[in-house]
């Protein structure tokens, strides 16, 4: 401050705009914990955008190595703290591929359940804090109300809020309690017209898709180098989905399930929807469509899980119950990349013979998907910033680890 | 397109490069040499019945026993490996492939072991192997931004290697 | 008041001092009740559109001591000025703010004379001293030292220069309809049924009313037109250095200024303190006294010259009436930007000054046009023309005889023809004297 105006003193008449680097995080309201940006600004136009990640480095990886796999999985719960089943489960999968198990098809039924439950919450608290960053409040407050009914049936099944540590490798200790189902179904009957009152405020609102649309546009050829997945991915009209593309392990999980999965092939979104148009202003890739792809998704998981109630009570078989604390895992290494709701999460697990594990690696999807931030944010608006880091939905936890 | 398939349509044109493979692992890898890797990363991404538009993941191991009694029982030389993901959206195939690196080049310790980078084939490389150099310390010729990702700047050593041990102090904080 | 103090044999000089600062305390409190209910309604009113309660414990059942007790958290909280900030611009900057607002009330009037300041220009006086809000909030963002709070000045002064020509226009508009500037002739216009209303004058002036209503908000900084504030992109904008009691200030300023601008749009165009159903006038709570007002006159009228003053009471009566009508339509118009605020999501820089300088700018110059012919061909308003086809021939210059009369309707049907009446005469001194000569007249 002081240089500068000792500078500015010597040059008497300066009319020069000056580019000025401000820094945006780690405290910043939108940047969705401690992602630190700095912007070279121009005024209100952002020139350059250089994100800082690591504020949240816990060592996931390193303590991974001195755990056993089983012992390692409440970590997992740190990881996107915002779908602690989903993470959990991409664990146990790997850590299953790893051993050559497979769990029962009652124990799968749960974990489809379960984990399209968890993707609704993670996808409301996206689509919540989208509103807020735009400066909308109400919609944050109603996502979060129908979250929290999502939190308290997970509450319900394993005592937890936010870091449930439940879908565990080989099993699960125990079952849903009595009347789980039921419950969860009157939440989806209550749930369903509440997304259109999200759309109502959200999707429709002028000013929400003046603000969105054709903003941060990720073309497909890009999204696919950086290696985005996910909703972001998807909405860049690339018909990806591990649900459907991945690994017969995990792809087995939802074999028999009637779904869709939701992208903009050929600027057109699958038809059976009864959502709002697309307006003629948004163009694929962009923060409108990243928003709409995880509102159609949360339709979708709730048409799987419906499905997964009834195959559940249908089925007659056992839940498995998890491999014991010091299972001794074999020499090899196994990678699985499961579609948790932000994005590709991937576990690769080295064994070496002991229970505990050689080496972990944790392939972030938000890592990823936050990658393009400086292609997304050059020559945007400062306003734009947070709408485009609103749309890609990053959760720190899991970018950091 | 299994990896014995590809194995075979690489063997053609980078035979010298292909140092090993096993396609009866979980995840069936190749194995190349560090100085190919461009070459191989870039053919196997244009190449049209390969089409690898995907790189997943680079991960870097480090095979090293700090403990003397049980290093004398393992049954591999110290060594780094890199293992890249690479999958096909079009193709809808997988494949692994691995670079074995020594742990510090020339056997000289502190001088970090070095890899071409591929960050110009696929961009996810680019901040991947920024977390490589950082917490597994190989230094990636070519990489456009090498600086640490995950730890801030001055960080010292590179946390997740075997022998690696965490300072005690760190800006007058205390780390242990 | 002054002259209260005089009859009971104060000096002359020390009775005006004691009713000026009588009359700004009276003030202060309004401006500081305003604010007060104003920040006790965005939260019940938030609560109720988010699905939750709001403040239930503080002051009873409804949380109505929550701005109170707001105010003494804020109070007891520590004074930071940031190092690198203007010492004395950063203190000075909140103070002009909320005393620019403060000084508004001084010329608004609440009912039929009942203004601190009767100005010949009151609503020039009023958007121009509204307008002096805005120094304390560029000065607070350049003075705070912080990036974030300069964004945030410069955001100000951007969106200033754009919304304040519209907002200006949209209150012009208003004033070549009534051909006065003075706020309590403007509200005295409008007596009588809703319809009388300049809202419903014409179609031209019921979208002037919206063109206002958008500026009105952006001039307030309200959602979604908080860009200086932002804080999802700027952090809290021009607030991001500010605590405590500066903060109060600020504050308190934006409440009182919303308060500000729906009075205002209340007294230009939804009537003032003139109901829609003119129940003071029906009764006879008029200087007239009619049925009930004459009654309340004889009784009353001897107990208040006793006291040896000089008041009428049934007009007195009626002013309380039109005094909570006011106040209603203003508290109306602060719960319609509370609504906007928690249902909009915020626009952007670039969109605000689109929106306001290539939107409401050509709007409301077409409007002021329009009404220009409108007054000149059907000049009792929109009512008038569909109910009295007839008249429509007899317009503007055939009407030559009638003056200006300051005794109130006697019935509904004479109302209307008063008003076409008032406004040919309004038009007519309009177009003698011209604008600049008004003007003249007053700045002299």
């Amino acid at each position: 401050m002081q240089a500068e105006r000792a500078k500015s003193d010597t040059v008497e008449f300066d009319v020069r705009t000056d580019e000025m680097l401000i820094n945006m995080g780690p405290q910043h309201p939108s940047t969705h914990g401690v992602l630190r940006v700095v912007l070279r600004t121009d005024g209100e136009v952002v020139s350059e955008v250089t994100p800082h990640i690591g504020y949240l480095h816990r060592s996931a990886e390193k303590i991974a190595e001195k755990l056993t796999v089983r012992q390692y999985l409440p970590f997992t719960d740190r990881l996107d703290y915002l779908a602690g089943m989903n993470m959990n489960l991409g664990w146990a999968l790997t850590v299953e591929k790893l051993l050559g198990q497979r769990v029962s098809e009652k124990t799968r039924r749960l974990r489809v359940i379960i984990a399209e439950l968890n993707r609704i919450a993670s996808h409301l608290v996206a689509a919540g804090c989208f509103g807020l960053d735009l400066g909308s409040f109400t919609p944050f407050m109603w996502t979060f109300r129908e979250r929290e009914k999502i939190v308290d049936l997970f509450e319900e099944i394993c005592g937890a809020r936010l870091t449930y540590s439940y879908l565990l490798p080989g099993g699960v200790t125990a079952g849903p309690p009595d009347g789980w189902f039921g419950r969860c179904e009157a939440f989806l009957d209550q749930f369903e017209p509440v997304i259109d009152e999200l759309h109502a405020v959200l999707t429709n609102n002028a000013i929400f898709i003046k603000r969105t649309a054709g903003i941060g546009v990720l073309p497909p050829e890009m999204a696919i180098d950086y290696g985005c997945t996910g909703p972001v991915l998807r909405a860049s009209g690339v018909d990806w989905d591990l649900r459907r593309d991945g690994e017969p392990i995990y792809t087995e999980m939802y074999d028999g399930y009637t779904w869709q999965v939701i992208a903009p092939i050929n600027g057109r979104y699958p038809d059976d929807h009864p959502y709002p148009p697309v307006p003629p202003e948004a163009v694929v890739g962009d923060s409108w469509h990243r928003f709409f792809v995880r509102m159609l998704e949360v339709v979708q998981s709730m048409y799987l899980i419906r499905q997964g109630i009834e195959k559940y009570s249908a089925d007659d078989g056992e839940l498995d119950k998890p491999i014991e604390i010091r299972k001794k895992l074999p020499k090899g290494e196994a990678y699985l990349e499961t579609e948790a709701p932000k994005g590709q999460m991937g576990f690769m697990i080295v064994g070496d013979g002991s229970a505990v594990p050689w080496r972990v690696r944790i392939r972030s999807s938000s890592f990823c998907n936050i990658s393009p931030l400086p292609e997304l944010c050059r020559g945007v608006l400062i306003a734009d910033m947070p709408a485009i880091l609103a749309s890609l939905d990053i959760v720190l936890g899991e970018i950091d680890r | 397109m299994n990896a014995r398939n590809i194995y075979d349509l690489l063997l053609q044109p980078f035979r010298p490069w292909l140092l090993g493979h096993d396609f009866e692992a979980i995840d069936p890898w190749i194995e190349v040499s560090g100085e190919g890797l461009p070459e191989i990363a870039r053919f196997l991404r244009d190449q049209d019945e390969l089409a690898f538009d995907v790189l997943h993941c680079v991960t870097a191991v480090d095979y090293f026993e700090p403990d003397e009694k049980k290093a004398a029982k393992v049954e591999w030389q110290p060594h780094l490996e890199l293992i890249y993901h690479l999958s096909s959206t079009k193709r809808r195939h997988r494949l692994v492939l691995k670079v074995k690196l020594p742990r510090w080049k020339d056997d000289r310790p502190g001088e970090l072991p070095e890899v071409p980078s591929v960050s110009g084939v696929w961009s996810t490389a680019d901040w991947h192997e920024r977390e490589v150099f950082d917490l597994m310390g190989v230094r990636f010729l070519g990489h456009p931004d090498p600086r640490r990702i995950l730890c801030p700047e001055d960080w010292e050593g590179h946390p997740l290697r075997k022998d690696y041990r965490m300072p005690t102090e760190y800006h007058g904080i205390q780390a242990r | 008041m002054a002259e209260l103090l005089i009859s009971i044999s104060t000096p002359d000089w020390l009775a005006h001092i004691i009713a000026a600062l009588v009359q700004c305390a009276l003030l202060l409190a309004i401006a500081l009740c305003s604010a007060a209910v104003g920040i006790w309604l965005e939260r019940k009113v938030s609560a109720r559109i988010q699905d939750r309660l709001g403040p239930t414990r503080v002051g009873g059942r409804f949380g109505w001591l929550q701005p109170p007790a707001d105010g003494l958290k804020l109070i007891c909280k520590e004074d930071i000025i940031p190092a690198a900030a203007d010492h004395i611009l950063f203190r000075i900057a909140p103070y002009i703010s909320f005393c620019a607002v403060f000084c508004v009330f001084l010329a608004l009037p609440f009912a039929n004379g009942w203004v601190a300041v009767e100005l010949n220009a009151g609503a020039f006086f009023l958007l121009a001293v509204a307008g002096l809000e805005i120094f304390g909030v560029i000065l607070g963002g350049y003075a705070s030292g912080s990036k974030w709070s300069l964004y945030g000045a410069m955001r100000e002064a951007a969106q200033v220069v754009s919304y304040e020509i519209p907002l200006g226009l949209c209150v012009v508009v208003i004033i070549l309809l009534t051909g006065t500037m003075n706020l309590v002739a403007i509200g005295n216009q409008q007596a009588g049924w809703f319809f009388n209303w300049h809202i419903f004058h014409d179609p031209f002036t019921f979208v002037t009313f919206w063109v206002y209503v958008t500026c009105a908000v952006a001039s307030s900084n309200r959602a979604p037109f908080d860009l200086p504030e932002a804080e999802s992109e700027l952090v809290a904008g021009f607030l991001t250095e500010y605590s405590g009691f500066r903060w109060v200030f600020f504050f308190m300023g934006e409440y009182a200024s919303m308060f500000v601008v729906s009075a205002l749009g209340a007294l230009l165009f939804l009537g003032g303190w003139n109901g829609p159903v003119p129940i003071a006038s029906l009764l006879g709570l008029t200087p007239e006294h009619g049925a009930i007002g004459g009654w309340i006159n004889t009784i009353l009228g001897p107990i208040i010259s006793m006291l040896g003053l000089t008041l009428d009471p049934a007009a007195w009566i009626g002013n309380l009436l039109g005094m909570c009508n006011f106040i209603a339509k203003a508290f109306l118009g602060m719960t319609f930007m509370i609504w906007l605020r928690w249902t909009l999501p915020r626009l952007r820089i670039d969109q605000v000054i689109t929106t306001c300088l290539k939107y409401c700018v050509p709007i409301v110059s077409a409007m002021l046009a329009g009404v220009m012919l409108w007054s000149f061909f059907l000049p009792g308003g929109l009512f008038a023309a569909l109910t009295q086809p007839a008249s429509f021939p007899r317009s503007a210059w055939e009407r030559t005889d009638s003056t200006l009369r300051v005794d109130g309707p006697q019935d509904v049907g004479e109302m209307q023809e008063e008003a076409g009446t008032r406004n040919v005469t309004a038009l007519r001194s309009h177009a003698e004297h011209g604008n600049e000569g008004n003007i003249q007249e007053e700045s002299r």
